[in-house]
């Protein structure tokens, strides 16, 4: 040891040169290139599987549902991968959550539960460009993947939408298409690491953060995204298949009526008994919407168009994007003040 | 290089309502190994760690390399730190780490780095999760080394390492610190050989810095006088730190140089450093003086205390 010499120590200088972004990357492929490739690998095969049954699924679109309602279409393709289909497209909503939770959690939580924290954020590079060196590349790669993935979903689901059995404004593929699939990667990724530097343990982090995406998910399914841009109002029955309709109430002389009153009203309508009903007397004998309309009452219907898809998706990524950049962020800042 | 290698004025660290550390003092000038002692739970890792940028200081100021802000970017380049149970990355190989190190650092001497885990024989393809703590001890020690600090700091290095183990890292560092001049600061809570290892001492207990100074000054100014126990209580002429009676005998140490007179009937001898340090540590209360330590000057508080 002692013949080796010593590299000079450079006087210590202010303007010190950091450490090369370059070099960073290195470190955060080495040691996450596991967790990469399992997301890769996991996204690969389902992508194989997505492609497989996605070719049969056309196939039969094209020879039998031309046109779409005949019943060779629904023998043949509805019948046949209808299930498929949604069962692939529920699977799918929790790949986000997955990828969040095992490649995202662990990537803090576990530096601080072994305690490698005190090696990493002690060498020269410092902590600032230590995380933000690790969090960003982890970002963009899982978000490149999911949005790489969303492109063959849509492939996989156009012969459904072709065959007018799924509308955009679905709840089961809204947020597997577009940019909505990729942006809720990102922030359940965002989620994880900010769990795991909460937390600081890998398996509870794991947890907290599919918690947390699950709810964050279901109230946007639920509650958020129809009030993304304000719904169009119509009283018009004759609306198209494509749109999402979210809410519909009644008014009589100008005034809403209550959901009470309409109750109230509805005791006194008795649908005829069913053994009269006939093919052509069914509209006007068991809609009680008709019913009301006679009555003077008018029936509203607030919706979504088909055409905002689009713009429900930028939204849906914008808020998403936003709120990722703000979960890294504050991860970013806890690592650096986290006192040891 | 008559620089402090590390400087603290009225340091503190609160960790919720408990102080780990109140009102540290020090100025431990460049070119010594330091030893930071005390029991457990007195605040060495607490003091480490604020040395390192780890930690934040709740009061007062640490700054290390001659005036550097603990934790700033000059401060991580020229501080290499070896934590407690030496955490390495247990799934990588030790070639790995060695990158991993290098790529972490504007310096890494990766011919130095391999030449030691050769002559340690580590191999470089082994997992670091699968070496020895000797080794894994070594394997952390190397990278630190390989940094080319300015500053060692060490907790607990060797705490859990079988004496030979604990000798080889110890020779290894007592290297780097004669041949290259790096300072080193450890903490340790094994005092047999902190004579053959450390020549400035650093005494924590409750929080508080009790004794603080080069070890040829502590010995120099430090006494044992053995002499009647009848008449152990009645020595007041210099400061007692310990007294310590068997039998008929009684055993002082007191704050006494060579040239202090020593009363009729008793005897003076040297202390070693390890009886000192023991000494202290058993009376916590026992004078928190703060020994010579040079760079005083900034700080005239300090010996007032």
């Amino acid at each position: 040891m002692t013949a080796l010499t010593m590299p000079g120590r450079p006087a210590h200088d202010a303007r010190l040169r950091p450490v090369p972004w370059r070099r960073m990357a290195w470190v955060t492929w080495r040691q996450h290139r596991a967790a990469l490739g399992g997301v890769a690998a996991f996204l690969g095969a389902f992508a194989v599987y997505l492609w497989l049954t996605g070719l049969q699924m056309h196939h039969a679109e094209a020879a039998y549902c031309h046109p779409a309602g005949s019943i060779g279409c629904a023998i043949n393709f509805t019948g046949r991968y209808g299930e498929t289909a949604i069962i692939v497209s529920i699977a799918l909503q929790a790949v986000p959550a997955l990828i969040g939770a095992f490649a995202g959690a662990p990537v803090l939580a576990r530096e601080l539960e072994t305690g490698t924290f005190r090696y990493a954020w002690t060498q020269g590079i410092g902590r600032l460009r230590w995380t933000v060196g690790k969090l960003v590349p982890l970002a963009v790669a899982v978000t490149a993947v999911a949005g790489a993935f969303t492109v063959l979903f849509a492939w996989y689901n156009q012969p459904w939408v072709a065959a007018g059995y799924v509308t955009p404004f679905s709840a089961r593929v809204f947020d597997l298409l577009g940019v909505a699939f990729a942006a809720w990667t990102l922030a359940a990724f965002a989620i994880g690491v900010l769990a795991g530097m909460l937390i600081r343990r890998a398996v509870p982090a794991i947890a907290a953060s599919l918690a947390a995406y699950a709810g964050l998910a279901f109230a946007t399914g639920l509650w958020l995204r129809e009030h993304y841009i304000t719904p169009l109002v119509t009283s018009s029955t004759n609306l198209p298949g494509s749109a999402w309709i979210t809410n519909n109430w009644y008014t009589k002389d100008g005034k809403l009526v209550s959901q009470s009153a309409i109750r109230n009203i509805l005791q006194g309508y008795h649908p005829a008994p069913a053994t009269r009903v006939g093919p052509n007397t069914s509209q006007t004998i068991l809609n009680p919407v008709g019913y009301l309309t006679k009555h003077g009452y008018t029936h509203w219907i607030s919706y979504q168009p088909g055409s905002r898809f689009w713009p429900f998706q930028w939204i849906e990524g914008g808020w998403l994007l936003a709120l990722s950049v703000l979960l890294i962020a504050a991860t970013v800042w806890l690592v650096r003040r986290r006192a040891a | 290089m008559n620089v402090n290698i590390i400087e603290t004025s009225g340091l503190g660290k609160r960790y919720g309502s408990t102080w780990a550390l109140r009102e540290c003092m020090l100025a431990v000038p460049a070119g010594h190994v330091a030893a930071l002692v005390g029991p457990n739970g007195a605040g060495k890792t607490t003091l480490l760690n604020l040395a390192v940028g780890l930690a934040e200081p709740t009061a007062g100021a640490v700054t290390v390399l001659g005036g550097l802000a603990a934790g700033s970017p000059a401060a991580l380049d020229g501080i290499a730190f070896v934590a407690q149970d030496t955490p390495l990355y247990k799934n990588l190989p030790a070639a790995d780490m060695l990158h991993l190190t290098r790529n972490l650092n504007r310096r890494f001497d990766q011919p130095y780095a391999k030449a030691r885990l050769g002559e340690l024989g580590i191999p470089l393809n082994r997992r670091a999760g699968k070496l020895s703590g000797g080794q894994q001890a070594q394997l952390a020690l190397t990278l630190a080394l390989a940094r080319r600090p300015r500053l060692l700091v060490l907790d607990e290095p060797v705490a859990m390492l079988d004496p030979l183990a604990r000798h080889d890292f110890m020779a290894l560092v007592l290297t780097a610190a004669a041949d290259d001049g790096v300072s080193v600061l450890l903490s340790s809570h094994v005092l047999a050989e902190l004579e053959r290892v450390a020549d400035y001492l650093i005494l924590l207990s409750r929080g508080r810095v009790q004794v603080a100074g080069e070890v040829d000054d502590l010995i120099a100014s430090h006494r044992v006088l053995t002499g009647p126990a009848a008449e152990a209580d009645r020595y007041t002429e210099r400061p007692l730190v310990h007294a310590r009676r068997a039998d008929a005998q009684a055993h002082l140490l007191v704050r006494a140089t060579a040239d202090d007179p020593v009363p009729p009937r008793w005897e003076a001898h040297p202390v070693g450093l390890e009886e000192l340090a023991m000494a202290y540590l058993r009376e916590p209360g026992a004078g928190a003086l703060p020994g010579p330590a040079r760079g005083r000057a900034t700080h005239p508080t300090e010996v007032t205390k």
